[in-house]
């Protein structure tokens, strides 16, 4: 009974702490919906700017989250695994997009695979030219977002206990089958978060692109782009944007959420 | 251990307030010495001159310090419409000056137009895309940077293009070959020369103040003839809300006076002369 007082004070002293917090991260969001009567903000549904970059968005979330998944897993999986000379090295290089400023690593793409760049100079040869094209966009995202999932991935794996992989194994499963049976059932629901993450973060990239693939609508221009480029002409256009990416956001977050919500 | 950890805590809580209060005091006491801040917000096209400008003044006036914001001119005009109170606003297009003439921002009769400004075509010195006339810009594959419509010089673009459009020289083609040889719409004329520099594009429209004189051994200009080109007329004024309205006046002064002409002739901008 005690213990049970100790437990509700304890909550009772929180409680602003919290309430405080959540009103902080409400209330900014909320006012978008506020600035906006409804007629306008359906008027700005049938601005072209809006559907392309809406569109356009989604798509290059969606497939730099995919290259994500399918590059990131086995480097994940590995370092969970196995050790090997340098492998804080690589570690700490995979999470370095993390704290590069996105204009950085915009830099850096644009140095890299730039038509004067490291590669780009290369691919130029061939007629092949990345930068400020819709594929600069997908590299952009992939870069700056790999690391949400490849961390959540490795402590995934990681903790993932070995003795169900071994009993697999002693059943004759083959290491394929055991890691697509048993490992990443097991380790499911901490890869879809982090590929969530990793989805969200590509969604609200915008220093690397507009530095890397530059801002043009309907090839480079994604809503982040977009809310930036029409704020300087039509208020109520980047509002409509940005309250469209604050509901997909949340949208694609929670029902992820739910569906991943299966009791193991 | 943790009480250690705590008292530490409170006492650099201590140490904070005391120096905010220090500082509250300071100002009151002392004020006549205290060097005076002016805030200007400036059209990111201004930049090099401005900075020049204010440096220019600051070492003539040692008791003032100017901290100038550079932005596109409408996200100033934004920034001052939810809240943000510089002294001196200096817009690089009428329409955003008016808007917050109408809306009461500006004290109105501080403002009037100071600078000249038109269009210009830049392309980086290897030139590897062979761009030597107007007319260059219409070819395929020619990587062109502009501004986008709703900036001043993205707008301005248009209108030259236009312009050109009308003329059976050019013609309706012309705008749309050129058009769509656009890889990128940039919303300041700051992040164009960068991209030309790096080599990534091969053209851009920008004003023709925006290549700074330390990089014209990087960066060549094509002008563009005046029946082609257009006049974007910078526009200046103390805000309703600044309290500095004299030191305000003082800058203002310099800034249209013989000096800050000068540096701003240096920088590719044409003053316009005042009468009064």
């Amino acid at each position: 009974m005690r213990e049970r007082f100790g437990e509700n004070g304890l909550i009772l002293f929180l409680a602003p702490l919290i309430i405080l917090f959540l009103l902080f991260l409400t209330i900014p969001v909320a006012s978008l919906f506020l600035r906006i009567t409804p007629a306008a903000f359906i008027e700005s549904l049938g601005n072209p700017v809006v559907l392309d970059a809406l569109l356009l968005s989604l798509g290059t979330a969606t497939l730099s989250t995919c290259i994500v998944i399918l590059m990131g897993t086995p480097l994940s999986y590995l370092n969970a695994r196995t050790t090997y000379p340098g492998k804080e090295v690589v570690d700490t290089l995979t999470d370095l997009p993390i704290v590069m400023p996105p204009a950085v690593a915009g830099i850096a793409l644009l140095m890299a695979f730039g038509r004067r760049g490291v590669i780009g100079e290369y691919l130029d040869m061939f007629g092949l030219q990345i930068a400020f094209t819709t594929l600069a966009v997908i590299l952009a995202q992939v870069f700056v977002a790999s690391p949400f999932y490849i961390r959540q991935a490795r402590a995934s794996f990681e903790a993932v206990d070995r003795t169900f992989e071994d009993a697999a194994r002693t059943l004759g499963a083959g290491r394929l089958r055991v890691f697509f049976r048993v490992t990443v059932p097991i380790a499911w629901s901490g890869l879809v978060s982090g590929a969530i993450l990793t989805f969200a973060r590509a969604l609200g990239e915008f220093g690397a692109t507009i530095m890397f693939a530059g801002n043009y609508q309907g090839r480079t221009q994604t809503m982040p782009l977009a809310i930036y480029t029409t704020m300087q002409g039509d208020l109520n256009d980047a509002i409509s944007l940005a309250i469209i990416l604050v509901i997909i956001s949340f949208g694609v977050i929670l029902l992820v959420k739910y569906i991943t919500r299966r009791p193991i | 251990m943790k009480r250690i950890a705590l008292s530490t805590c409170i006492l650099s809580v201590l140490m904070i307030a005391a120096l905010v209060i220090a500082g509250c005091t300071d100002s009151g006491l002392v004020g006549e010495t205290r060097p005076t801040t002016l805030t200007v917000f400036c059209a990111a096209s201004l930049t090099g001159a401005f900075t020049d400008i204010a440096q220019a003044y600051e070492d003539k006036n040692p008791d003032v310090k100017i901290d100038l914001v550079f932005d596109g001119t409408q996200a100033l005009r934004t920034q001052i419409e939810q809240g943000a109170s510089p002294d001196i606003f200096v817009s690089a297009n009428p329409k955003h000056m008016d808007a917050l003439k109408a809306a009461g921002f500006m004290e109105n009769q501080t403002v009037f137009y100071f600078l000249e400004n038109g269009m210009a075509v830049i392309i980086p010195a290897e030139n590897t895309a062979g761009i030597t006339r107007l007319s260059d810009l219409a070819k395929p594959g020619v990587k062109l940077v502009i501004g986008t419509k709703d900036v001043p010089f993205g707008s301005y673009t248009r209108q030259v293009l236009d312009k050109m459009a009308a003329d059976p020289r050019y013609g309706q083609e012309y705008k749309d070959a050129v058009m769509a040889n656009v890889i990128s719409e940039e919303t300041a004329v700051s992040s164009v020369v960068p991209k030309l520099m790096l080599g990534e594009a091969d053209a851009a429209f920008v004003y023709k103040s925006d290549v700074q004189p330390g990089d014209r051994d990087k960066v060549s200009q094509i002008e563009i003839p005046e029946e082609y080109n257009v006049v974007a007329r910078y526009p200046l004024g103390i805000l309703a809300e600044s309290d500095q309205v004299d030191t305000s006046a003082d800058f203002i002064k310099f800034v249209t006076g013989p000096e800050g002409n000068a540096i701003m002739v240096k920088y590719g901008f044409d003053p316009i002369e005042q009468t009064q």
